[in-house]
């Protein structure tokens, strides 16, 4: 394969005395042979907006900068945690100090070790007014001690609750016992950052030229727009049990031409299209790829005042979502295998139970019954038919969505939905300021807990869109803020939701990929898809 | 972009621009006989009168509507989804399971009214400004020019993309922003016509005679005028539904349920791979066929109206 | 001459500057902002983000800000959603990739138009003129949106001799899609010019008069008939060589060049204000100066032109 990868050549030189130690990686099963050429290849959708760990707020870079620096904390396969650049750590009593004990092999790819310094400094960046960084919110959300206050500029950044206790021993005080503070360690605001580097080049330190990072992988090449390449870290305390030498990620910005250039060889793995997995697990079963992701997909209704009357109404609310038949929307819209929804919470969200929901167990045919007459309850029939607009933003994936909805909806419940589709930015702004009827949502997980989809609802989320708002709900979520068994409360709240139905859920979705026979190591159970390419390899074909 | 034959139609309206100032009927008289014994021409209208025919007589024989979902065959486009007189599903299905003939009808219809509207406000708002520029002249007209070069240096997609972007999207915005575009070349003609018309005898006659300047400018310019106008205008059409057909494609076109061909064709384009080429091919014959037509009406119209021998 | 040159740039100067303004004012009149985002920031990160841009200070003194920086350190400002890059980086990077995609689509869409319409004219009422007929009003009405996938399945899928997307440095095998795609509906534009301009000129008096006297056709065809032929042709180049360059966003989104296209429309949809103004100022200024240089060739050309 890989007709056109001339870069290959240079890793087939240098790949003879990798794939002698490659052999002891503990992830790769016994007996597997290695490839010659360790370069993975994948598609991204969108040029990364940055590879700063304090500065990097999308997906794309976020892949880029796990590779390129690494946390105190790692996940594995499963989405477990895993020692990073911490070995370890230890909570206090009142689980409102963590001290985390750092390796001391670690080491910059300038040959500098990582120390505790290198967080504290890193952390107090991320909560600089001055570096304006978008995802200061996330170390607010941490709960690290004075960490509002600073960003809200009423405190210096060096306050922050953080300290290095010695070279190897990093403290963090919470203002509140956080129970999940450890998993948020693995998002990439919380990378170490190397000082010297930072204040000798200013914002070009990120440039290939001049980056020094702690990951198993280096930056080498960025083409804006076309690709960005990083290579292995000589310097990386784990670099032995590193097997891909070098991984590129290629922007291309339609999926259809993505998937054209992995069957022409191109790429190891791209996403699929929307109802192309089933024709291509036929004929290409070991590659086409389903998996649950944290995500969810959903319609709101607006409840607030500038809502339409109707949406006020709980029955006409739950007509709506029943007679929306999820299994042809997975089936034979999406066709990726996403799990239909019918809680707003992925049933795949580490300790989240669903509620056993009557409805769900139903067939459609009987919820459709069960919809009619709710409807008609509501005031609703053929001679006063329910009209309403539904907004969504421009893609063709929605589009699908929303016009199979609509369509479920006049034909069951001759209910008249028009559809309005609006541009990213617009559609925020709209939705946003309550300038709708019903609003498409999705939402993927933060970190792997149910309080990351249902905070959303809470009557105070900036994202509550809908403006639902239930004391009890509020209640609940306030409460698994510091309980130690969540898992009955996420439950209660999802129970209020089946009954008062603020939003409707339709799907969860899938990670739906071509992924190339001969890599391995994809971590297909990690619900996050927090990947990276030191546990991935390529397989000798 | 697309709007590049601009140029083009400028320099093919300085063609007309020799024409002598209408004598009454004989003249267009003489264009029409020309334009009927132009084969290209002709046959060119033929088809176009038939396409649109179908777009008017075609939803008779639908038996789909062009949003309703056909729930059985959905999910295997690509096996059950094909054109089939039986099913009555005469070109069909789209990756959603619609009827891709009541789809394509209705696409037409919004592609000709693209076309034609646009045109139609292009050739509204540029021979207005270029008449007034041109009958005025002096310091307003300099500035009236001067004005429609800004705009010209403006990359006219950057234009269309934030009009539809701010506006939101609609018909209306769509017709708004794509005539708002087309209208500048079409005044620059038009100036220039006016300029040479207004030293003519019979213009000074008429002043000499007293006639209002408005009445002129409607009078006597105007009728002057309709030969580059329709020219221009012919050539317009096709560039219309081109740049609908780019917006479609950048996904800031019309709005579902509506269609237009430019989208049917991005759909069909993206999925051709997938072995649906019929979602591909049926909007895109029609595209072709409607683009090519216009193309050959436009020249004949102009060769009929430039009495240049040939 | 010199005078008219020196007034054409004078004039150019406040029409980029109207175009800076208008863009100015447009984008920060769209709804949503650069930092409207599904996660709606909170307001103390908001109003951090904010004053590091200097969004927070009235439009005005932006717009002045931004003037400023422009004609004093020829700084066109950091991007908002490329955080590592600033816009002078940005256009640096994609503009001489869009430059050699234009420029080459722009001489294959001449030579190859040119040549088409040359030869259909020549070969008028044969089975060569029908064809190239044919071929330019194909090439003129097919989108360059199907032209891509197209090319894409048959040169990279089915064929496996093209990459299928990328820029890598200018390789000449990443070239040749981006630069088919972008240039055919200018070729079949440019082929069916040339065809009735050169018909018109073979049929002119002055032709007639040299092939009276027996010169031969080839004579006639490249002493006579060429520079009147091409004069319409000039005039359309102009407008055609900032069309490819500015209209080169679907092949830059397609292909995933690394051109300008892909910055152009992102930032427009990303109200990643600095960016749309800076590649807005750049295709305005080549708008102008291409018009300038087209009037210059177009007075070469035809002798009857005197400034």
């Amino acid at each position: 394969m890989t007709k056109f990868t001339k870069i290959s050549v240079a890793a087939l030189l240098s790949s003879t005395m990798i794939t002698s130690a490659a052999f002891a990686a503990p992830n790769v099963p016994e007996g597997t042979e290695l490839a010659d050429d360790q370069t993975f290849t994948y598609r991204v959708l969108d040029e990364h907006s940055s590879v700063d760990p304090q500065v990097v707020e999308d997906v794309t870079g976020s892949e880029i900068v796990r590779d390129l620096f690494e946390g105190l904390m790692n996940q594995d396969a499963d989405g477990n945690l895993i020692p990073g650049v911490a070995t370890g750590y230890e909570a206090s009593e009142d689980k409102q100090t963590y001290t985390f004990t750092l390796r001391e092999d670690a080491k910059w790819s300038n040959g500098d070790p990582v120390t505790a310094n290198d967080f504290v400094y890193a952390w107090k960046r991320a909560v600089d007014p001055a570096l304006a960084s978008p995802y200061q919110w996330f170390m607010e959300l941490m709960s690290i001690e004075n960490a509002a206050a600073i960003i809200a500029g009423e405190m210096e950044p060096s306050e922050l609750g953080v300290t290095a206790v010695d070279d190897y021993t990093f403290e963090v005080k919470l203002s509140a016992p956080l129970p999940y503070f450890p998993q948020m360690t693995t998002h990439a605001t919380t990378f170490p950052a190397p000082q010297a580097v930072i204040e000798e080049h200013g914002d070009d330190w990120t440039k290939p030229e001049n980056i020094v990072s702690n990951g198993a992988y280096v930056l080498t090449e960025h083409l804006p727009n076309e690709r960005s390449t990083r290579e292995r870290n000589e310097m990386y305390w784990d670099n032995e049990n590193t097997i891909i030498e070098k991984t590129v990620a290629l922007v291309i910005n339609d999926e259809n031409v993505a998937l054209t250039r992995y069957l022409a060889g191109e790429l190891d793995r791209t996403e699929i299209p929307a109802g192309q997995y089933p024709q291509l697990s036929e004929e290409y079963p070991d590659q086409a790829t389903s998996f649950p992701r944290l995500c969810n997909y959903y319609y709101t209704f607006n409840v607030s005042d500038s809502g339409p009357e109707a949406f006020k109404d709980v029955n006409v609310r739950k007509a709506l979502a029943m007679a929306v038949d999820r299994d042809i929307i997975v089936e034979k819209v999406m066709q990726g295998g996403q799990p239909p929804a019918y809680t707003f919470t992925p049933a795949a969200v580490a300790g989240f139970e669903p509620p056993a929901l009557e409805w769900a167990g139903m067939d459609q045919a009987e919820r459709d019954q069960m919809a009619k007459d709710l409807l008609a309850e509501a005031g609703y029939g053929p001679d006063n038919p329910l009209e309403f607009e539904m907004v969504y933003n421009t893609s063709d994936d929605h589009e699908k969505v929303a016009v199979a909805l609509s369509q479920m909806w006049k034909s069951k419940l001759g209910v008249q939905a028009t559809l309005a589709n609006m541009e990213w930015k617009v559609f925020l702004e709209e939705r946003g300021n309550q300038n709708f009827e019903m609003a498409r949502g999705a939402w993927c997980g933060d970190y792997n807990e149910a309080s990351t989809f249902l905070d959303l609802l809470d009557s105070d989320s900036g994202y509550n869109d809908g403006k639902y708002s239930n004391a009890r709900v509020d209640e609940l979520l306030a409460e698994a803020k510091t309980s130690d068994d969540t898992s009955p409360l996420y439950t209660e709240v999802e129970e209020i939701l089946n009954e008062e139905m603020p939003v409707i859920p339709v799907y969860h979705y899938a990670g739906v990929y071509m992924l190339d026979t001969d890599l391995g190591g994809w971590p297909v159970d990690n619900v996050e898809q927090n990947w990276y390419s030191k546990d991935l390899y390529k397989i000798a074909e | 972009m697309v709007f590049g034959s601009s140029q083009k139609a400028a320099q093919l309206a300085d063609d007309v621009t020799d024409v002598i100032p209408v004598k009454g009927r004989s003249l267009l008289h003489d264009a029409y006989i020309r334009f009927t014994h132009n084969k290209a021409a002709m046959a060119s209208v033929v088809v176009l009168g038939l396409i649109i025919l179908f777009v008017l007589i075609g939803p008779l024989f639908a038996q789909w509507s062009n949003e309703e979902i056909d729930w059985d065959r959905m999910g295997n486009i690509a096996t059950e989804g094909m054109p089939s007189i039986a099913n009555g599903h005469f070109f069909g299905l789209d990756e959603l399971g619609r009827d891709l003939y009541s789809r394509v009808i209705q696409a037409t219809r919004t592609s000709l009214m693209v076309g034609l509207i646009g045109a139609a406000t292009a050739l509204i708002i540029g021979t207005t400004y270029g008449l007034v520029a041109g009958y005025v002249g002096g310091r307003v007209d300099s500035a009236m020019m001067r004005f429609v070069d800004i705009l010209l240096a403006i990359p006219l997609t950057l234009v269309i993309i934030l009009f539809l972007v701010i506006a939101g999207r609609s018909f209306f915005m769509l017709f708004v922003s794509l005539g708002a575009v087309g209208w500048l070349t079409m005044s620059r003609i038009v100036r220039a016509q006016t300029l040479s018309l207004k030293t003519r005898e019979f213009i000074e006659a008429a002043r000499a005679a007293g006639v209002s300047e408005v009445t002129i400018m409607i009078r006597h310019i105007l009728p002057n005028l309709i030969g580059v106008v329709i020219v221009y205008a012919s050539l317009l059409v096709p560039e219309m539904i081109l740049t609908e057909s780019f917006i479609s494609f950048l996904g800031l076109g019309i709005s579902e349920p509506y269609t237009s061909l430019g989208k049917l064709i991005a759909e069909g384009a993206g999925t051709m791979a997938y072995g649906t080429t019929w979602q591909l091919l049926y909007p895109l014959f029609f595209y072709v066929a409607i683009i090519i037509t216009m193309f050959f009406i436009g020249d004949g119209l102009r060769d009929a109206l430039d009495p240049k021998d040939r | 001459m010199l005078v008219y040159i020196a007034k054409r740039i004078l004039i150019a100067i406040p029409t980029i500057l109207i175009l800076i303004v208008a863009s100015f004012f447009l984008i920060h009149f769209a709804p949503g902002g650069p930092f409207t985002s599904e996660r709606p920031l909170p307001p103390a990160v908001l109003a951090n983000i904010e004053a590091r841009y200097g969004l927070d200070q009235p439009l005005w003194k932006q717009l002045w800000d931004y003037l400023v920086n422009i004609v004093l350190h020829f700084d066109f400002g950091p991007s908002f959603k490329f955080k590592d890059r600033d816009v002078n980086d940005i256009i640096a990077q994609g503009f001489p990739i869009s430059l050699t995609y234009g420029s080459l689509a722009f001489l294959a869409a001449t030579i190859v138009g040119v040549s088409l319409g040359v030869w259909a004219a020549i070969k008028h009422n044969t089975w060569i003129d029908y064809f190239a007929v044919t071929l330019g009003i194909a090439a003129q009405a097919l989108p360059n949106f199907i032209m891509g996938p197209i090319l894409i399945l048959t040169f990279t899928l089915w064929l496996g001799l093209l990459p299928g997307g990328g820029w890598n440095g200018g390789q000449w095998e990443y070239l040749i899609m981006p630069v088919i795609a972008l240039s055919t509906s200018y070729m079949g534009n440019i082929a069916r010019l040339t065809r009735s301009s050169m018909l018109e000129v073979m049929n002119s008096n002055f032709i007639r008069t040299a092939r009276a006297k027996g010169l031969p056709t080839r004579t006639v065809i490249w002493r006579h008939a060429m520079k009147p032929t091409l004069l319409p042709v000039v005039s359309y180049l102009g407008p055609v060589f900032v069309y490819v360059l500015t209209g080169s966003v679907f092949v830059d989104l397609y292909f995933s060049t690394g051109g300008l296209g892909q910055a152009y429309v992102g930032s427009a949809l990303t109200r990643d204000y600095a960016v749309l103004l800076g590649v807005t100022i750049l295709y305005g200024g080549l708008t102008v100066l291409v018009n300038l240089l087209t009037d210059l060739a177009y007075a070469w050309f035809d002798p009857k032109i005197r400034y």
